[in-house]
């Protein structure tokens, strides 16, 4: 994945400073609640949510299950509509690709649809070392690129930045890019996002190429779908002369009748809107309409790995509505950073291991920074059971033995075996009762701190409960 | 009635005034209550932690010590829910355990059919539903309608009540600055309702949360529900 996340320290690491920080908290807690609770009443409107839900996830398994016969009929169908098709088996490849085709045209800057499927293989930073600059056209992130900054969350990237933030960075880096922030430009939302349309739009009418991902992809016409708010997905989709598409292969669905599902629930999941503002569909090249050329690039990085996993590939059903993001306790307190990857919160933490693999720390420490609450399982719109993945993924990291980890399989064995032994067991808490007046409250030492830093041990009983039993129910002294 | 009760290794070391609350409310109420000595831990540290082989002998081990009981009472969300739903996992024998076992409220809202448990507890009280009670039972407005029954007890709302507390199992270790910061803010949200009590039907996570209150001297502390549910006017408990 992207290059910009590299050498990235573990999770524990990297949230124990976010959590430091006042105002990110403060922006995450504002931001996610708000959409969470919008979320919240978007969903209760429909009486068959919970329909919609399973028949999102039947429709993802089922496509999964022949995505080989689905990805070849969508290659046969964007082929007859004018359309190439390319295959990318890794980033670098479909970094290659990309480049190659933008170079074949003459020229030196693109404009960009958010793709995240194009962040996850570092395509902005690949084209710039090719002397290709690409504009980033939808807001948020507008405001991550100015700002030479990461993305923090999968629809709203800039969520870790306030109004003021923005401010400041369209005064400072805006006429670096193009036309300037207007003077005595304010904080006010209307006039930041009429800063970035002035911005933009010398970009939009200038462009002759563009460059998206795609939400979905129409096997039986080959046709491509954007959703998006602001217009700009419009503009780049339809006034380039040329158009390049990369999208990951789990992206496509059999029917256009099977779009009408994900449309009902991927705005309410994502945005609380009922329906989103655009919704752009293209199918090859038409002429006199739209670009001239487009070029499919279909992605794996990953992806076919994933799907050979039994319990790990339900991830390749998300449809990227970041609900999970927006609900997780522990995405609002360590922020999307921490996850060292473009795909943070709880959907990250499956995702990103499972397709980068777990040999860096910062992959390996995903699966467990979570508490198993659930809450990202709940209002999944296609039913992801992130914690059974996130279990299933600590299974195959403490299996691999690796840093921390031979030292807790023994401790586990450890725990294992006195738990096997009630009376080993009674016999430890005994003394663990007896002892308990010599039990501080505080431990010392390192090993210690990740309990006692915030939290009292509690008072040891005078005897476990199984001697209460034995002594007042069965008349027996323990 | 006879039931078996799991009290759960947390409670048998650290909490066992819970296991003794409960074996009072269930006689209360009528119920026989045996304790299979051979009981110890359900084993979720070990799989939640990723550990599949390491928990196989403590699953044998529960479902052996429950085996003839169509009843077994746990005082534990947490626990009931990985035998629920978890235990499948290991064989069918494990997974005829799932429904015979019951957590506390779930038996009795649902089994003995009561609510009112002749409880008598005058304090205010505030109530956290632990995250898989509450998502992976679905215990729903159980706990509350026991509370609400409780002569003398004010139940006051928790805001943010859904939210995690951020005890979370080895979670609690393995991110102690997220754990403390989750931690901290349900703290805050227990202590603007101006409860006394801050009840819950988890021992684990009264565990952490328990351990925070005592740290910053806040001016609630930590019950587990059982033992708001067996104190009596005659018998105060908690």
């Amino acid at each position: 994945m992207s290059g910009i996340f590299v050498g990235m320290p573990a999770f524990p690491k990297a949230a124990r400073e976010a959590v430091q920080d006042g105002t990110l908290r403060a922006n995450l807690r504002h931001a996610t609640h708000t959409i969470r609770d919008k979320r919240a009443r978007a969903v209760a409107e429909l009486a068959d949510w919970a329909e919609l839900r399973e028949a999102g996830k039947r429709i993802k398994d089922r496509t999964l299950r022949h995505l080989d016969t689905y990805l070849i009929q969508l290659e046969e169908a964007v082929t007859a509509a004018g359309g190439t098709v390319h295959w990318a088996a890794d980033a670098a490849e479909a970094n290659r690709i990309v480049t190659e085709l933008v170079k074949a045209t003459g020229e030196s800057e693109v404009v960009k649809v958010k793709s995240m499927a194009t962040q996850e293989i570092g395509l902005n930073e690949h084209l710039e070392a090719e002397g290709i600059r690409a504009y980033e056209t939808d807001l948020a992130e507008l405001i991550v690129q100015l700002g030479e900054d990461r993305p923090s969350h999968i629809l709203v990237p800039a969520i870790h930045r306030n109004r003021g933030e923005i401010r400041d960075i369209f005064r400072e880096e805006m006429g670096k890019w193009g036309r300037q922030a207007p003077d005595g430009l304010s904080d006010s939302p209307a006039e930041l996002a009429e800063a970035a349309r002035l911005h933009l739009r010398e970009k939009f009418l200038r462009a002759k190429v563009g460059i998206s991902g795609a939400n979905f992809m129409v096997a039986e016409t080959g046709t491509l779908v954007v959703v998006e708010s602001e217009g700009n997905g419009r503009m780049c989709l339809t006034l380039p002369e040329t158009l390049i598409s990369v999208v990951g292969i789990e992206k496509v669905v059999p029917t256009w009748r099977d779009l009408e599902v994900f449309l009902q629930t991927l705005p309410r999941s994502s945005t609380a809107e009922r329906m989103n503002p655009y919704t752009s569909t293209w199918t090859g090249t038409t002429d006199g309409d739209g670009p001239k050329t487009f070029h499919l690039v279909l992605l794996d990085n990953g992806r076919t790995d994933a799907l050979a996993d039994e319990v790990g590939r339900q991830a390749l059903r998300c449809i990227r509505c970041s609900a999970c993001l927006n609900v997780c306790p522990v995405y609002e307190r360590a922020g999307g950073h921490a996850y060292g990857s473009v795909y943070p919160g709880p959907i990250g933490a499956i995702l990103t291991p499972q397709l980068r693999g777990t040999t860096s720390e910062i992959d390996a420490s995903l699966p467990y920074a979570s508490s198993l609450c659930g809450a990202c399982y709940e209002v999944c719109p296609v039913a992801i059971d992130i914690p059974e993945v996130l279990v299933h993924l600590r299974e195959k990291v403490a299996g691999q033995g690796g840093k921390g980890h031979r030292l807790e399989k023994a401790a586990m064995k450890a725990a294992g075996w006195v738990l096997d032994r009630p009376d080993v067991l009674a016999a430890g808490e005994r003394l663990a009762s007896k002892t308990r007046t010599l039990h501080p409250r505080k431990l010392p030492g390192p090993g210690a701190r990740q309990w006692t830093g915030s939290r009292d041990l509690p008072e040891m009983p005078a005897a476990p409960f199984r001697d209460w039993w034995k002594k007042n129910r069965t008349g027996d002294d323990a | 009635m006879r039931v078996a009760l799991f009290v759960t290794c947390v409670n048998d070391a650290v909490f066992p005034s819970t296991g003794v609350a409960t074996v009072r409310l269930l006689e209360r109420l009528g119920v026989e209550v045996d304790f299979p000595a051979a009981q110890t831990c359900c084993g979720q540290p070990q799989f939640n932690t990723g550990y599949r082989e390491e928990t196989r002998p403590l699953v044998r081990r529960t479902v052996r010590a429950f085996e003839g009981y169509d009843h077994v009472v746990v005082p534990s969300g947490s626990c009931a829910a990985m035998v629920r739903h978890h235990y499948p996992a290991f064989g069918p024998e494990a997974a005829a355990l799932g429904p015979r076992t019951y957590e506390l409220t779930e038996f009795l809202v649902d089994v003995l059919g009561v609510t009112d448990v002749g409880a008598y507890f005058p304090h205010k009280v505030t109530y956290h539903p632990s995250c898989h009670g509450l998502r992976m039972l679905g215990l729903g407005e159980r706990p509350r309608r026991l509370l609400e029954a409780v002569k003398g007890l004010e139940l006051v709302e928790l805001p943010g009540a859904e939210e995690c507390c951020g005890f979370g199992g080895t979670f609690a270790v393995k991110n102690p600055d997220v754990s403390a910061a989750m931690g901290a803010d349900k703290i805050a949200n227990a202590v603007s309702t101006g409860a006394g009590v801050l009840c819950g039907a988890d021992n684990s996570c009264l565990l952490h949360v328990g351990g925070m209150l005592s740290r910053q001297g806040a001016p609630l502390r930590a019950v587990h529900l059982a033992e708001i549910l067996a104190s009596t006017e005659e018998e105060p408990f908690a």
